[in-house]
């Protein structure tokens, strides 16, 4: 049978995400509550979780999570990483066992810093390096996969329902500012566990609900910017068309979302000229980044959180807000379950993002503090 | 505006036979014939002439006759007669071209590319005429395995079952789309024959409640005369997500057709258009088909299969997949050559990809995926005789639906003017005149002549290949050879070529 | 009064409790409610039942009597098919509430969400209605074949749209009553503005009446209106879209 990548799979999904606006921790089982209450929008073929503030003592580390098919792939795979990078740690990634969780490949993290002599060598800045050493192996390496490659957060994903994966990755052991997850709905078996979601690259990871009937034409976009799209999913094209947008072309965040759910060329018309040439431009030039068809997503960084809907709202989409907190979902009861009153509840519109910022400092990484264990 | 346009069909009339009795006035629905009041003759106004063969037909002393039009036009590969004609009607009318029935263009129909097997010598045929010959057949979910306990009692509860005497039905066709009469010859036989038919969106009409234990409510995306009586009336529902003839349109039922009978089954006012959104506005994912499934299931208290239909489509094998992982317990596959009473002409002639490949590449998909078992696939978009429905089975289909060659059995003559309301025998129409034309007893009686012939021919064709139960003709592939395929339509199609 | 806790129940165990409470009462009480969908699918009878906390996607479904009161938000497709009785929802709606509603009523409180109202149709005296106390999304009346729509802004903030985009695109009956401005680009191709007339105020009262006793406003302050009235241009709004 082919696994993604090799064919495209429609999927439909439950997202949700839960932010700490001042880097104060959550626990794990909170995001883990939140998306198991959309337990029927997902068919236990795909859940996901990333996490950010996770791992603070390695702060200054990409923690490479991997999926090895096989011990020869560790081993050809250790060797690259150990050419490019130097190591600080690495290990099996703790699992639990949990009975509807099978056929679980090898799950491994590093904690690595580019080796200084290759990176100069290169002459790529030391986040592009990572990038090129990170779709080296996943192209190049049979049976090897890196699935999440950013500092001081990670994401943790498989096949099944994510409620088992969480449990699986003893997720309720972690504590994050940031946590988004995702449950899949996939119209059939890819049996791979890449192929779960969240996708990530850096520290951008992003959930995805809805499918994309602009795929070819944002697909092929990118492919002549040189990004190798792989997995033939919605989610890895939106990620690498953030990853242009914002990293590459160093577009503010709101514009970026205004490129990919443009306002229609009516309602560009009854702007300002300022307003309206600047929207006509990202439309003349940016057309191909436009995503059609019904779309959520959550995106994450470490400085912050972004959602946001198609231009007409084919998905649903809820969010929240109670003191420090920033609560996104799929469904309102996905947020209720966890914050039973929140101060502010809303659908945001078609096209209109709802992103929160990390308020501490300029590198996001906050001031975890462990004795706030109640999400609200 | 002066129109281009000349008629494209000729009305002969022999003057000898010919009594001007205006029979044929009174037959035409479009207005052809008129009489001649100052010479007491009867004239045809050609233009109006859409080939039904009604006048033909009923003329007392076979005067007339219907001929093409066999007017020049300059040799052009390209810029054919229809391309000409076509624009001129357009540039006329500033419409979008619509149109009735299937796909009527020159695609390769891969079931005249496909022949089948027979018995000889290794292991011997059955004469179907003396010996046992099963067609019966169930449509809905089937669970993995049975359990016995120790008395010997079985331990399994099974998902409720369609029992189909053989797998035949009746396609959606709503009333509204087609008449009264029309929609109870079909319910006679469904019932008479022990098989289906399905009411189309559009709701049941109070009549046919008597035929409801053969019916197959259709819920698609206008919801009319949805209500909870008549999905339970009903023995399973359809959620119609598409239709092969216009896969991604909507439908509309124009206004003038709304009557009172209408109004009432739709439960819409008189006159009032009857626009089906082209998506269900609760489905934008399929997700949310599972929601529908479910709201659908726990409305009908869990007794009756949900069968999903979808338009066949580039990605049939993965949608067809995600379908039965959101629960449908029936996979209804229609193909681009389905019918339609109305439909716009670009996209039922361009849209969509041929059921042949489509049955095959979702019964291999979802036999790959090991859940084609589970769920029953019904292949549908024209089906023309028993060897069309041999095939599809053979390919992977439990049971075909078929609605053109039903209306072709009641008197369609394929004139492809359904849209208009106008047709003269009584079909797709709902003027009063027009419907009476239609005896339900006869159009009854015509349908199952039609389907007990294609029953024994489809025993005949079973019997030969050695066969004596329509289970193991299921995904029988092997009982097929292509001609004239390549080597890929082959792969599809998941069989040999002749002589292989 | 019979109270069904709900905190473990799935939808189905939610379903089967009321359809036996109702055998017993006309009053059921169903607590700690989050996220079950198709809470009273198809329930015929005259119950009353009230919901604390926030019920699933497809809440009163095909309902044909009943009258389903939430304290608190809902979710999406609300009212879906609903045939009669009534839906009050102490917050807000999401999307597609009231998806080809036939009968009944729905009284909102807040905001709704995108398509509300869609593909409503009306058959002789089963006219069906929404309103809206404060505002409501994009393709507001989408399709609307019958019914009435009725949004009355009581909280708009500064800045707010009483109504979103599209609103009334596809309209071929009904009417839709905003109570506030709407620009002409938020209005569908297939509506017109019209003038309102003693008529409407008769339709609007009973409805307005009700809401107001649910939701504790003056119904003399929201008559003042001014309301802008929505109706479709024609019946057959796609008449001449064809080429017969």
């Amino acid at each position: 049978m082919q696994i993604e990548g090799e064919v495209r799979i429609p999927s439909g999904c439950a997202i949700s995400g839960i932010m700490n606006k001042k880097g104060k921790a959550v626990p794990g089982e909170y995001i883990i509550r939140s998306i198991s209450l959309m337990h029927e929008r997902s068919n236990g073929l795909g859940g996901g979780f990333a996490a950010y503030g996770i791992y603070p003592e390695y702060r200054d580390y990409y923690a490479l999570h991997l999926f090895f098919d096989s011990i020869a792939s560790k081993k050809d795979t250790e060797h690259f990483i150990n050419r490019h990078f130097d190591v600080s740690d690495a290990g099996k990634i703790p699992t639990r066992k949990v009975p509807s969780i099978k056929n679980a490949p090898l799950i491994w993290r590093y904690f690595v810093k580019p080796k200084a002599a290759r990176l100069d060598q290169s002459e790529l800045d030391e986040e592009e390096y990572v990038v090129q050493c990170v779709m080296s192996v996943n192209k190049k390496i049979k049976g090897a996969y890196v699935f999440s490659s950013g500092k001081n957060m990670g994401t943790f994903k498989g096949v099944g329902y994510p409620e088992d994966i969480g449990d699986f990755y003893r997720l309720d052991e972690y504590r994050g500012y940031i946590w988004t997850a995702h449950g899949r709905f996939p119209t059939n078996t890819p049996g791979w566990w890449g192929g779960a979601h969240p996708f990530s690259l850096l520290d951008c990871s992003i959930v995805h609900n809805g499918e994309l009937s602009s795929y070819q034409t944002n697909r092929r976009y990118l492919e002549e910017l040189g990004y190798s799209c792989t997995l033939q999913t919605d989610t890895e094209v939106i990620t690498y068309l953030l990853d242009l947008l914002l990293r590459k072309h160093r577009l503010p965040l709101d514009i970026a979302c205004s490129i990919i759910a443009p306002p229609f060329f009516k309602d560009i018309e009854r702007m300002g000229s300022n307003e309206s040439a600047l929207y006509k431009t990202l439309r003349i030039i940016y057309g191909k980044g436009l995503m059609n068809g019904p779309f959520s997503i959550i995106a994450a960084w470490n400085n912050g959180i972004m959602a946001l809907n198609d231009r007409i709202k084919l998905r649903s989409l809820v969010a929240a807000t109670k003191d420090d907190m920033l609560f996104i979902a799929s469904e309102e009861a996905a947020i209720r379950t966890v914050c039973p009153q929140p101060e502010h509840i809303w659908a945001p519109r078609g096209s209109e993002p709802v992103i929160g910022r990390l308020e501490t400092g300029e590198t996001g990484f906050g001031t975890v503090d462990v004795k706030e264990d109640k999400a609200c | 505006m002066l129109s281009f346009l000349q008629p494209e069909f000729l009305i002969q009339r022999d003057k000898d036979r010919c009594n001007s009795c205006g029979l044929c006035v009174k037959q035409c629905s479009f207005e052809v014939h008129q009489h001649d009041k100052v010479k007491g003759t009867v004239l045809s106004d050609e233009t109006k002439c859409i080939c039904c063969h009604r006048c033909v037909t009923m003329c007392p002393t076979r005067a007339l006759s219907v001929r093409k039009n066999t007017l020049a036009f300059r040799r052009n590969s390209n810029w054919t007669v229809k391309a000409v004609r076509e624009i001129y009607k357009q540039a006329e009318t500033g419409g979008i071209l619509l149109s009735g029935m299937g796909n009527p263009e020159d695609y390769p129909i891969y079931w005249d590319r496909i022949v089948i097997n027979a018995s000889q010598v290794t292991n011997p045929p059955i004469d179907p005429l003396r010996e046992p010959m099963e067609l019966k057949t169930f449509l809905g979910r089937k669970p993995e395995r049975v359990d016995i306990d120790a008395n010997g009692n079985l331990q399994v509860k099974l998902p409720p079952q369609l029992e189909l005497e053989a797998p035949i039905l009746f396609s959606a066709m709503s009333f509204g789309s087609i008449s009264f009469n029309a929609c109870k010859a079909l319910a006679m036989a469904a019932a008479q024959l022990g098989i289906y038919y399905n009411a189309g969106e559009g709701g049941l009409h109070k009549d046919l409640y008597n035929y409801s234990r053969n019916t197959i409510a259709q819920v698609a995306s206008g919801r009319f005369g949805i209500n909870i009586e008549y999905l339970n009336a009903c023995s399973a529902v359809e959620i119609k997500m598409g239709q092969g003839a216009k896969p991604g349109i909507g439908g509309h039922l124009p206004g003038e057709k709304v009557n009172e009978e209408i109004s009432k089954t739709r439960m819409i006012p008189v006159g009032s258009d009857a626009l089906s959104p082209a998506p269900h506005h609760d489905i934008y994912s399929i997700e949310d088909l599972k929601q529908l499934i479910y709201l659908l299931r726990e409305t009908t208290g869990y007794a009756k299969p949900i069968a999903v239909k979808v338009a066949a489509v580039n990605n049939i094998s993965s949608i067809a997949s995600g379908i039965v992982r959101a629960g449908a317990d029936i996979i209804v596959i229609d193909g681009f050559r389905g019918g339609t009473g109305a439909a716009p002409t670009r996209i039922r002639d361009n849209v969509g990809i041929p059921i042949e490949m489509a049955v095959a590449s979702v019964d291999t998909r979802l036999k790959n995926e090991g859940i084609r078992s589970q769920v029953s696939i019904i292949a549908s978009g024209s089906m023309r005789n028993s060897a069309d429905i041999i095939k599809a089975i053979a390919l992977g289909a439990d049971a075909v639906y078929i609605a053109t060659g039903a209306l072709i059995a009641l008197g369609c003559h394929v004139c492809q003017k359904c849209y208009t309301g106008k047709c003269s025998w009584g079909i797709a129409t709902q003027n009063p005149d027009l419907v009476k034309r239609l005896n339900p007893d006869i159009g009854s009686k015509r349908l199952i002549n039609l389907i007990t012939a294609w029953i024994n021919e489809i025993k005949e064709f079973l019997g030969g290949m050695g066969i004596n139960s329509i289970d193991s003709l299921r995904g029988n592939r092997d009982m097929l050879r292509g001609i004239g395929l390549n080597q890929k339509e082959l792969d599809i199609l998941g069989i040999k070529t002749a002589g292989e | 009064m019979i109270i069904v806790d709900s905190r473990n129940l799935n939808f189905r165990e939610i379903n089967e409790q009321i359809k036996l409470a109702a055998q017993k009462s006309k009053y059921i009480n169903l607590i700690n409610v989050n996220g079950q969908r198709y809470i009273g699918t198809g329930l015929s009878s005259s119950v009353n039942i009230t919901i604390e906390g926030l019920p699933g996607n497809d809440l009163a479904a095909f309902l044909n009597g009943p009258r389903i009161t939430v304290n608190g938000n809902g979710q999406d497709a609300i009212a879906n098919t609903m045939n009669a009785g009534e839906v009050i929802i102490h917050g807000m709606a999401g999307d597609t509430a009231g998806y080809a509603m036939r009968g009944g009523s729905v009284y909102i409180s807040g905001n709704a969400g995108y398509r509300v109202g869609i593909h409503m149709k009306e058959y002789k005296s089963s006219i069906p209605a929404i309103i809206i106390g404060n505002k409501a999304g994009d393709f507001l009346g989408e399709y609307m074949a019958g019914g009435i729509v009725a949004v009355l802004g009581l909280n708009l903030g500064k800045g707010d749209s009483i109504v979103g985009n599209y609103c009334g695109t596809g309209m071929h009956g009904g009417v839709i009553y905003v109570r506030g401005h709407v620009g002409n680009h938020q209005l569908g191709a297939e509506v017109v503005r019209k003038e309102m007339k003693e008529n409407d105020y008769k339709k609007l009262e009973p409805l307005l009446r009700k809401f107001c006793s649910y939701f504790k406003n003056d119904y003399k302050d929201i008559v003042k209106g001014p309301f802008t009235k929505l109706v479709s241009v024609n019946k057959r709004p796609y008449g001449s879209l064809y080429a017969y």
